[in-house]
């Protein structure tokens, strides 16, 4: 029984792994959610941005929250649980937000395949990656990784997370 | 009248170093908003702890509260209850909310029958209550404020009325946009003037589980300004007050200014 998990995993591991790789994009995110084992499990809200040397944001890249819930904008009460995302961008967003927004994520690594439209309003520089993720009745983790803009050969940049993020990596190619 | 803000006033009427009055606050549930019903509910009490409701409320007679478009808003659901007074606040707007209780008051101590009196109340009240050949008269004036900001969305500039009379702060970084590791600048003005030099204190809640206040003294600048340092995230208590001769009505030897913030720092 075991086994045949270690292989589904295997597989979907493999498999998420090659459809990134099959992505065209300059600049790949793959975040993993842990699987947590607690009593009461809610999936985390998280937040991807890349900000400049001043904190500013450069670019949102994605924001998983409660998207759909018993009324519209439900979910954004907990927006601000993400609260350095909330302070540097969201509380300015009028959410949901096209290109943005999406649905909270389960357990498991998720790739962010970051679109040429954001990428080509990315002056030459130094920034950093943020992921940040706040789950209900959990915990808070942020995440950054430091990287230069453009790359001249395809670069691999790593960070992990210690309770409410596993592994981050950011993958940029020319 | 009630009679702990006669012991409070009198307090600071009698001693004006501020150590030896209680701690006026407002303690809103947080500060920072979203979503489509965003609702503050909020704490108003006198106590020595911070931030715990053991000794009298906080009267709401004067509570006043400005919306983000500057038009003032009636709290929901306010009742004084034995140790603390409770609102509630729905954040209809996007924006900053100021909520504030103010107090500008005279405050008269006599001798009589061997008894010493203590009355507080305002100019027209005095005319009839105090009594004109009082022994022993004493009559000081007393303007308080003591406020809290929230934002539901963006921070917008806080649209509470200013007051050219007493201690008022101005923020110059934004109430609700302080976080532990940076440091804010806020502008204390007395009478509409930079308050220069003014002794600013600043205490971080949950005092009874320290053994120390562990508070912060500031002065402020010729500008009247200061900047605090926030090491830690947590609700902060922030007061500042004085005390001159600089009197409007006639009877009355000196004048105590006070002014109460709290404010919430949050982690990076």
């Amino acid at each position: 029984m075991k086994k045949f998990w270690l292989l589904a995993l295997l597989a979907v591991t493999c498999g998420s792994l090659l459809a990134a790789d099959r992505s065209d994009s300059r600049m790949l995110v793959t975040v993993e959610i842990p699987r947590l084992r607690v009593s009461e499990y809610h999936r985390p809200y998280v937040a991807f941005w890349i900000q400049d040397q001043k904190r500013q944001v450069a670019a949102n890249l994605a924001v998983w929250y409660q998207i759909n819930g018993p009324e519209e904008k439900f979910g954004n009460k907990w927006l601000p649980d993400l609260r350095q995302w909330w302070r540097r961008s969201g509380r300015g967003l009028d959410m949901p937000v096209d290109g943005i927004s999406g649905a909270t994520r389960p357990a498991g690594r998720h790739t962010i395949a970051v679109s040429d439209l954001k990428l080509d309003d990315l002056p030459p520089g130094k920034y950093t990656l943020m992921v940040e993720a706040a789950r209900e009745v959990g915990g808070r983790e942020l995440l950054s990784i430091d990287f230069t803009w453009p790359v001249t050969s395809p670069t691999t940049l790593e960070a992990s997370g210690e309770s409410e993020l596993g592994d981050l990596t950011l993958t940029l190619r020319p | 009248m009630p009679r702990f803000v006669l012991a409070a006033i009198a307090m600071i009427a009698l001693f004006p170093a501020t150590t030896f009055a209680h701690k006026f606050w407002l303690l809103p549930s947080q500060t920072v908003f979203s979503g489509n019903e965003p609702l503050v509910t909020v704490d108003a009490a006198v106590s020595n702890d911070l931030f715990y409701f053991n000794h009298h409320p906080l009267r709401l007679d004067n509570l006043v509260i400005s919306a983000p478009d500057g038009t003032q808003v009636e709290p929901e659901n306010a009742t004084t209850l034995r140790y603390r007074s409770v609102f509630d606040v729905p954040l209809a707007q996007q924006g900053t909310y100021q909520i504030g209780i103010f107090y500008d008051g005279l405050f008269a101590t006599w001798q009589e029958n061997d008894r010493r009196r203590r009355w507080r109340g305002t100019e027209e009240t005095f005319k009839t209550e105090v009594p004109k050949d009082a022994d022993g008269l004493r009559v000081s004036e007393s303007i308080s404020r003591v406020e809290t900001f929230v934002t539901n969305g963006a921070p917008t500039d806080p649209a509470g009325k200013s007051s050219d009379r007493g201690l008022v702060m101005v923020p110059v970084t934004h109430p609700n946009d302080l976080y532990a590791g940076e440091s804010a600048r806020f502008r204390f003005l007395l009478d509409g003037k930079p308050a220069k030099d003014l002794e600013v204190v600043a205490i971080k809640g949950g005092t009874r589980y320290r053994n120390a206040q562990d508070e912060m003294k500031l002065k402020t600048d010729s500008n009247g300004e200061v900047a605090i340092s926030w090491t830690e995230p947590g609700m902060y208590w922030i007061e500042a007050s004085s005390s001159d001769e600089k009197t409007t009505f006639p009877q009355a030897s000196a004048r105590y200014l006070t002014y109460v913030a709290t404010l919430e720092v949050l982690p990076q």
